[in-house]
This record gives C-alpha cells, structure tokens and sequence, in this order.
C-alpha cells in the first residue's frame, strides 16, 4: 500500500513540477504593407441571411485589426513539445450563423471531436475540402441536429458551402494541444509549456506560414511576435 | 626517381580527382528529369459475387483502355485529359461519385465494376459492356493500387433501401414540398434545369466549374450518372456524390421521405416515360400542394408553367 502511494507520488511529481515551472509564449500577428481590399458580400441571393447583417460584411480572407493586427492566424508548437496523443475534450463549434462561419478558422487537435450547426433559416452543404484527410459533402438543413467530425490526420482544410459561394472558412487540425488562434488585436497565448525549446509557427490562410524558436527555462512569460507581409492582390 | 615522381604525381592527382567527384555522384542519385519510374502494381484484389479480380491480370488493359485519360499514374493526367470535362477521376484520391456507401467512405468493390460496365452519362467515360466481367473484375483490383486507402481502409456499408412505396399523387406532392425545404432547387433550379441560383457558381473538389444535373433535358433514355433506375437516384441524395457540391443527405431524410422525393424527382424529367408521369398526368398535370403542420420554406415564385407533365 505504502509503496503504490509512494510510486503515485513519484508519478505526479514530474507532471507537478511541469505544472509549477509552467511557461508562455504571447505575443501579436502584425501585417507590413497594404492588404487586399476586402469586398463587400452580396448576400442579396439568400435574403434570410442578409437582413442579418446591418451593413454587409467583408470577405474573411484577410481581417485586420488596429495598429496592423493580423486576426485568424494559427499559432502553435510545430516541434519541441511532443504531442501526449492526448485529445482535448471541450467541446468545440463551427457554427454557421448570417451565410457566415464563426469562427472563421476554427482549430482543433487531431482526433478531436467537433459540432457543426446551422444556425440559419437556409440549408447549407458543409463541404471541407482536404487534401490528406477524407473528403466528405454534406447537407444541414435549418433545424437539422450538429453534424459531429473530427480528422485524424494534421492538415489546414479549406471549408466551403456549395449552396452560398461566398461562404470560406478553415479548419486547422494540429497534432499538438498547444495552439491559438489570433482574435481581434492579433493577440494569442500559449500557455503551459514545461522548460524546453520549441517551434513556434503561425499560419495564415493568404499569407503562409513563419517560424520561431522560443526557449523557456521556468515560470516565464515569453514575448514573440509575428510580422507577416501583405500584399495588395 | 623522376620516375617515380612522375607516378606519386599522378596517384595524388587521380585522388584529387576521385574525391572532387564523388560528391557529385551522390548527388546524381536522383535525377531531376527524365522517365518516372515504372508504376507498383500491388497485389490488390477485388471481389464481386464470385469473382476475384487481381490488379496484375489489369495492367495491359489499364494501359491501352484508361491511361490515356486517367493517366497511367491513376493522378488524372493522361495526355487527354486537359481536353476533359469534367475532369477524369484521380484514382491517388480515392474519391468516388458513384457509391452505394455513405459520404467520405470508399466504395465496395460493386460500386465500382457497375461504374465502369455503365460509364458516367454526361462525361467522356464510356459504358465499358466491351470488357468481360473479369476484366472488369481485374480494372477494379487495379484502380486500388493508387491509394494507400485502399490498403489501410475498409469500403464503407452499402445503405440499405427500404422497399419502394407505391407512387401517388401524395407522394409527389410530398416530394415537391422536400424539393423546397431541402433547397435542392439552389443549384437544380425550381424545375430541375439545373440553373438554380447558385449553379453558376459551383465548382467540383479540384476547382474545375461544374453543372447541376439538368432533369428536365434528355429523352426517354435519360440517365443519372450513377444509374438509371429509382433505387440509383435514391443512392445519389443518400450518399452524395463526393468530389463534387452535391453533399449527402442521409443524416436529414427519411427513408419514405426519400422515396417521396424519388417519385417527385421523376417527373422533373418531362420527357421520360415514367409511372410517376402517368400518375401525374392523371392529375392533370397538376401536384396538389403538400399539407404539413410545419410550413416549409417554399421556393421562389415560379415564372414558368407547372414542372411536371403536361
């Protein structure tokens, strides 16, 4: 008995120990330059979903911020912190509400679990468009229960609905648990990073991808920014 | 000694040369042009009722028959395949229209020897009925060499159809109405012309520009692309056609619904003999308007006659 509490102990302490010497990396997704000038959609074909929106909404492929924020940028550890195989299990969803997705990039570990719901009054065709994952198609009328997926494979999938063609979204599938998705501001957070050096890569959907090594030694908050280059097409 | 000199010299020269050279002749490994290497015919099977067809027993008449469009790397890209529309399929994909298995699975091994014996109306694949049924056997085993889904993945479960319910004004009418709600009509168009709203719009899984199945053109030999009886368009909304924007709806129809819509689909096409022409010419041409509890969204105004018989 005494020796099982005594392994037990020995057991967490490691897992304590990486819990107490906890560190972060932070930073901000900032453009230079000038961004494609992003239209306006006309959602005048599908009336439910344009009375929705008070002025019509912009294209999503490129949403900046105040000071050059750079919103919609994956964030994650590529390499240092090999992935525990362990699956987040909150919930996560893609939720497509005015002919629009929200989140826009919606991120997920490989294997993790998410809904799909139509919150609006028109049918939509969910249509993930992978390359390495499997392609499926399908229909979600309005009131239709959430469609439950998940990939098993890491790749950044091209969403779109047939139905609406103005309709873009992404889901980036990650074999990492260490991930964010930069909101408005461009900031995100990685928090809960043991001591090591790691790989910090940011991806955006127009603009690629950048890297950057990040070393944490202990209870620290780690500072890297990311500063990707936009181009007016 | 000067001899000698001359033989030390030239020793130390040929080590020079042999070492500034071997570098280069590791890199030279892989060529950067030049033929690709010879396809892997794996030793893939398939199995239809008693057959067994073996991919190696396919490769001569993969060459002659479908490389030239399928390419002989399964990739889509034979030589006449730029000329296509739509695009051949990419066999290095595994992606498949005609299934009888839902969206995002493989097809069984019938789906696909049926596909290759019907050919795909609307598109440059011929009804291959030249081919024997072991050939046909054989082209199956082959296409899977190209996949390693094929390898690791199961074919998905056929669905099962339940028996066909009597064709009936009622179900017409009630097909007509899922026509609406479903919003087939987006991309079909109310009449089933395909020049829905968004038809222009749509492109297939690799960009190409696609069309919605027009129901009402062709004659009385009007055939789907994945078949021609009531069972083959059941299939279609029910497993999609993957690879392109036509998605599944198996999750958000019921069986009998889906015969309903069957019946109505049927009389999209006005040119085709059909019993579900006869009822509705019965009817006078007319479909009574469904009766449900819950009001369906219905489709825009028509600015046409009546779809249907005359």
């Amino acid at each position: 008995m005494r020796t099982k509490q005594v392994l037990l102990a020995l057991m967490t302490l490691p897992i304590c120990s990486s819990l107490l010497f906890a560190g972060t990396v932070s930073g901000k997704v900032t453009y230079t330059g000038t961004p494609a000038h992003m239209k306006p959609i006309d959602m005048s074909k599908e009336p439910s979903c344009a009375k929705q929106h008070a002025t019509p909404i912009n294209v999503e492929t490129v949403v900046t911020g105040a000071n050059n924020a750079l919103d919609n940028v994956v964030v994650y550890v590529s390499s240092g912190a090999p992935d525990d195989g362990q699956v987040p299990t909150q919930a996560i969803t893609y939720t497509q509400k005015g002919c629009q997705y929200i989140p826009h990039v919606l991120a997920m570990h490989v294997d993790q679990e998410f809904d799909i719901v139509n919150d609006d009054q028109t049918s939509h065709n969910i249509h993930p468009l992978p390359k390495v994952n499997i392609e499926w198609n399908k229909s979600q009328p309005p009131g239709t229960p959430p469609i439950k997926e998940k990939y098993d494979k890491p790749e950044f999938i091209e969403v779109k609905c047939n139905i609406h063609p103005w309709m873009h979204g992404y889901f980036a599938v990650l074999k990492t648990s260490h991930f964010d998705v930069s909101k408005e501001g461009g900031d995100f957070k990685l928090p809960n990073l043991p001591p090591g050096k790691y790989t910090i890569t940011a991806w955006h959907e127009k603009y690629g991808t950048q890297t950057a090594e990040v070393t944490i030694t202990g209870n620290e908050t780690k500072e890297q920014n990311f500063t990707f280059k936009a181009t007016p097409y | 000694m000067r001899f000698i000199g001359a033989i030390l010299f030239i020793a130390i020269l040929g080590l020079v040369v042999v070492a500034g050279l071997t570098p280069r002749a590791f890199a030279q490994d892989e060529p950067a042009v030049g033929p690709k290497p010879p396809v892997v015919i794996k030793p893939m099977e398939s199995h239809i009722g008693n057959l067994t067809g073996h991919a190696a027993d396919a490769k001569s008449d993969f060459r002659r028959y479908c490389a030239g469009c399928h390419g002989d790397y399964g990739d889509a890209n034979g030589e006449n395949a730029v000329w296509l529309d739509p695009k051949p399929r990419d066999f290095t994909i595994a992606t498949f229209k005609c299934r009888s298995t839902l969206t995002g699975t493989l097809p069984t091994d019938e789906d696909l020897f049926n596909t290759i014996g019907r050919g795909i109306d609307n598109s440059n694949m011929p009804i291959w009925n030249t081919f024997s049924k072991q050939q046909r056997a054989d082209l199956v085993a082959y296409i899977k060499i190209f996949s390693p889904r094929w390898e690791h993945e199961k074919a998905g479960t056929p669905i099962s159809i339940p028996p066909e319910p009597p064709v009936t004004i009622e179900s017409i009418s009630h097909g007509q109405a899922l026509f609406a709600k479903l919003e087939c009509w987006k991309c079909h168009g109310t009449h089933g012309e395909g020049d829905g709203p968004s038809a222009s719009t749509l492109t297939d899984s690799k960009d190409n520009p696609i069309r919605p199945y027009n129901f009402a053109a062709g004659g009385n030999d009007s055939r789907f692309k994945c078949g021609v009886t009531n069972q083959d368009v059941y299939k279609i909304f029910m497993t999609g056609v993957d690879g392109t924007p036509m998605p599944s709806f198996a999750d958000v129809i019921q069986p009998n619904d889906a015969w309903d819509l069957v019946h109505f689909l049927r009389t999209l096409q006005v040119h085709r003999h059909s019993k579900e022409n006869e009822v509705l010419a019965a009817a006078h041409g007319v479909i009574p308007p469904y009766v449900d509890k819950s009001p369906a969204p219905a489709a825009p105004a028509a600015n046409k006659s009546p779809s249907g018989g005359q």
